[in-house]
């Protein structure tokens, strides 16, 4: 066990060596093996600095020099939970509390991580591979626990909350949930993921999602990250679509001091669909950083894309999109669109849209915009009497409408426009406009 | 009552209006003609508030409050209502859940009690009907997709609804067949009383057959170069601007000097 606090990949690859005894799958050779890759991939990337062009505009020097503690083993205490309106899988620190947890009789299987994993070989890090990114390395190494989820073909799931709370500590733990979700044929199902924290507490959230969608199989997937303001938030999905099958995500990425979200998706068969919408919400000393890739490996697939970032006070928000069509997608229907609204002369956006084609016979498109609010609508709703804050967060809320309708499934639509609202009215932005 | 006295404004550094007086009196309506360029929806823009119309000299008062020192909507809450020339489009913003912010923003302000969505909703529909709107446009974003007289009269709808002391109808004729004409008119003439006042910017004299003026004055180059009553209108329709563009101010407004009302 390191006692000396120490920073950056060396404290994590220490304490690696520390927890190997302790961590779940211990002595277990497939998962002792798993980890050492994810130690070694971890060893030769470090923290990525901003000379890797994936990192550019995101600096993770200021996670790199935290000094973190472990999460919790075992935890006594129950935190306050927000209403569940559906069955849902808690987790605090990274492990999953089934004393907290409401999930019921589901038509499928719900299982932690931690307990399933002897059974797990092969399916964790088939879609994350470690060596492909630092983030995947350094959760793999550490995973505690996380949530697998498998509906059967055929099944209608319906829909499930994923919540994850971070407790109120001063150890300022890191934990690194691992989550598994599979869809088999024609099943559909609606996950809800929430990702919260005390305001002032200092923690690091770096969980990583492997997500298969079989033939026909729809997943509707709809995340709130709203941490703490002085938490890291370091995640990433990787899904992977198969033909006539749908995936729905929507991130709402709002909370934390340094947010990473990564989203890699790969359309894999024929006529498979993916749906990637989000928006940022950015206040004052926050960085938000969205990251997407797209795959289309297969003829006439479409992907729809449309994320909102609003930067308030002194604070920073990326977009990086990139969509990549190999020869044999031909048919290909694509669509990027991300927009930047600055409400302060302070914020900065950096919005990289990235298009490679290999096919011939294709439909993209794409458009990035970053602006202020427009004067002209600004002075319409004033002129009618409205006041100048509240004519604001009208045209804020306009803005990001725009996204949250994409979103095809309701439940989704619905959480999200609770969380949108409650962040909102955090940053002064309280929904303007009265209903009717 | 408006009452504006040797407003000069310039955009952008460039003179537009050059010495404009002009009063208004509680219950008149008053008609501003002339050629493009005259500084019409200036002087419109000016008396809403809206930001980069820089006011460089003169007054302008309502109700004998300071305009020109107010923000936007506080002009609103005093009575003013400007009726945009081309109106913006709020995507996004619902037209009925616009409408009722706007009007129980209104209503705050002035320490009237505000409407639920029941009471709001019933007063809209009343107020459309009369305006030939149909309910599907308080369901769109404001004005977006509606064609040009459809945004002409959701201008006029918030004006009925938001009951103004003075409105600043910019140019609400142009593009507009004779019976949206005539429905834009009623909702004017509906609202005419002791307490409304209405400055009606127009190219053309056909609006003021259907909302009849008390006075029309002519502006060119930056101020008022002539004023008279309805007549006015029609002798401009028939000999057109040239006549004054070029030609002699009257000389009751060329050295600045407010034009009776």
């Amino acid at each position: 066990m390191t006692a000396v606090a120490s920073t950056g990949a060396a404290a994590f690859l220490g304490r690696h060596e520390g927890l190997r005894n302790r961590l779940p799958g211990a002595r277990v050779a497939w998962v002792e093996a798993l980890r050492e890759r994810g130690a070694s991939a971890f060893r030769a990337q470090g923290f990525p600095t901003r000379r890797v062009e994936a990192f550019k505009y995101t600096d993770l020097a200021g996670v790199a020099g935290q000094v973190f503690g472990e999460p919790l083993t075992s935890v006594d205490d129950a935190p306050a939970l927000p209403d569940a309106t559906h069955p849902r899988a808690v987790f605090v620190d990274g492990r999953f509390r089934p004393d907290l947890s409401t999930l019921g009789e589901l038509p499928f299987a719900v299982r932690s991580l931690a307990e399933a994993l002897p059974n797990l070989e092969g399916r964790i890090g088939a879609l994350a591979r470690p060596e492909d990114a630092a983030l995947v390395a350094l959760n793999t190494m550490l995973f505690e626990d996380g949530l697998v989820v498998d509906v059967p073909a055929g099944v209608d799931g319906g829909t499930i909350e994923l919540l994850s709370l971070a407790a109120e500590s001063e150890r300022a733990p890191a934990f690194h949930p691992r989550h598994l979700v599979r869809l088999g044929e024609g099943a559909t199902l609606t996950l809800i993921e929430t990702a919260e924290g005390p305001l002032n507490a200092r923690y690091l959230h770096n969980p990583v999602f492997e997500i298969e969608v079989a033939e026909g199989a729809r997943l509707s997937h709809g995340r709130v990250q709203q941490e703490g303001r002085e938490a890291f938030f370091l995640s990433t999905v990787r899904a992977r679509v198969a033909a006539r099958a749908t995936y729905d995500n929507f991130t709402l990425n709002a909370g934390a001091r340094l947010s990473r979200n990564e989203i890699h998706v790969a359309l894999t068969g024929p006529e498979a669909q993916a749906h990637m919408n989000g928006a940022q919400l950015a206040g004052d000393g926050q960085h938000l950083d969205t990251t997407t890739s797209l795959d289309h490996a297969a003829p006439n697939c479409a992907s729809r894309q449309t994320y909102k970032t609003v930067l308030s006070g002194r604070s920073r928000g990326v977009f990086q999109g990139k969509i990549h069509v190999h020869q044999v997608a031909q048919k290909t229907d694509g669509y990027q669109m991300n927009q930047a609204l600055l409400l302060s002369e302070e914020a900065e956006m950096d919005s990289k849209p990235q298009l490679e084609i290999y096919a011939d016979d294709v439909k993209c498109s794409h458009g990035a915009t970053v602006g202020a609010l427009d004067a002209d609508q600004l002075f319409f709703l004033r002129s009618r009497g409205i006041p100048e804050p509240q004519a604001r967060a009208i045209l804020v809320g306009a803005f990001l409408t725009e996204a949250v309708e994409a979103v095809a499934e309701e439940d989704v639509r619905a959480a999200l426009s609770r969380a949108l609202d409650a962040m909102r009215a955090r940053q002064g932005l309280a929904a303007g406009l009265e209903e009717a | 009552m408006l009452k504006i006295e040797n407003l000069h404004a310039a955009v952008d550094g460039k003179p537009i209006l050059k010495g404009l007086s002009l009063e208004i009196a509680p219950g008149e309506v008053h008609a501003i003609m002339g050629p493009n360029g005259s500084g019409k929806s200036t002087l419109s823009y000016v008396l809403a508030g809206r930001e980069g119309y820089e006011v460089t000299e003169g007054s302008a008062t309502f109700a004998g409050q300071d305009l020109l020192a107010m923000e936007p909507e506080e002009r609103a809450v005093l009575g003013v209502f400007l009726a945009f020339q081309a109106p913006v489009e709020l995507p996004g913003v619902g037209n009925a859940n616009f409408l009722r912010t706007a009007l129980n923003a209104l209503r705050r302000a002035k320490g009237e009690a505000e409407l639920d969505a029941m009471q709001f909703l019933k007063l809209a529909r009343t107020r459309m009907k009369t305006l030939g709107m149909t309910d599907e446009m308080l369901k769109r974003s404001v004005n977006v997709g509606f064609s040009g007289g459809e945004k002409k009269r959701n201008e006029m709808l918030q004006m009925s609804m938001l009951q103004p002391r003075l409105a600043l109808l910019d140019e609400t004729d142009s593009g507009l067949d004779i019976d949206a004409l005539k429905l834009v008119a009623d909702a004017v003439n509906a609202l005419r009383g002791p307490d409304f006042s209405a400055l009606v910017i127009t190219h053309y004299q056909r609006l003021l057959t259907h909302i009849v003026p008390d006075r029309v004055h002519v502006l060119a180059g930056g101020v008022i170069v002539r004023s008279g009553g309805p007549e006015l209108a029609q002798e401009l329709e028939a000999s057109g601007y040239a006549g004054v563009q070029d030609g002699t101010p009257s000389k009751r407004s060329f050295d600045g000097s407010p034009v009776a009302a």
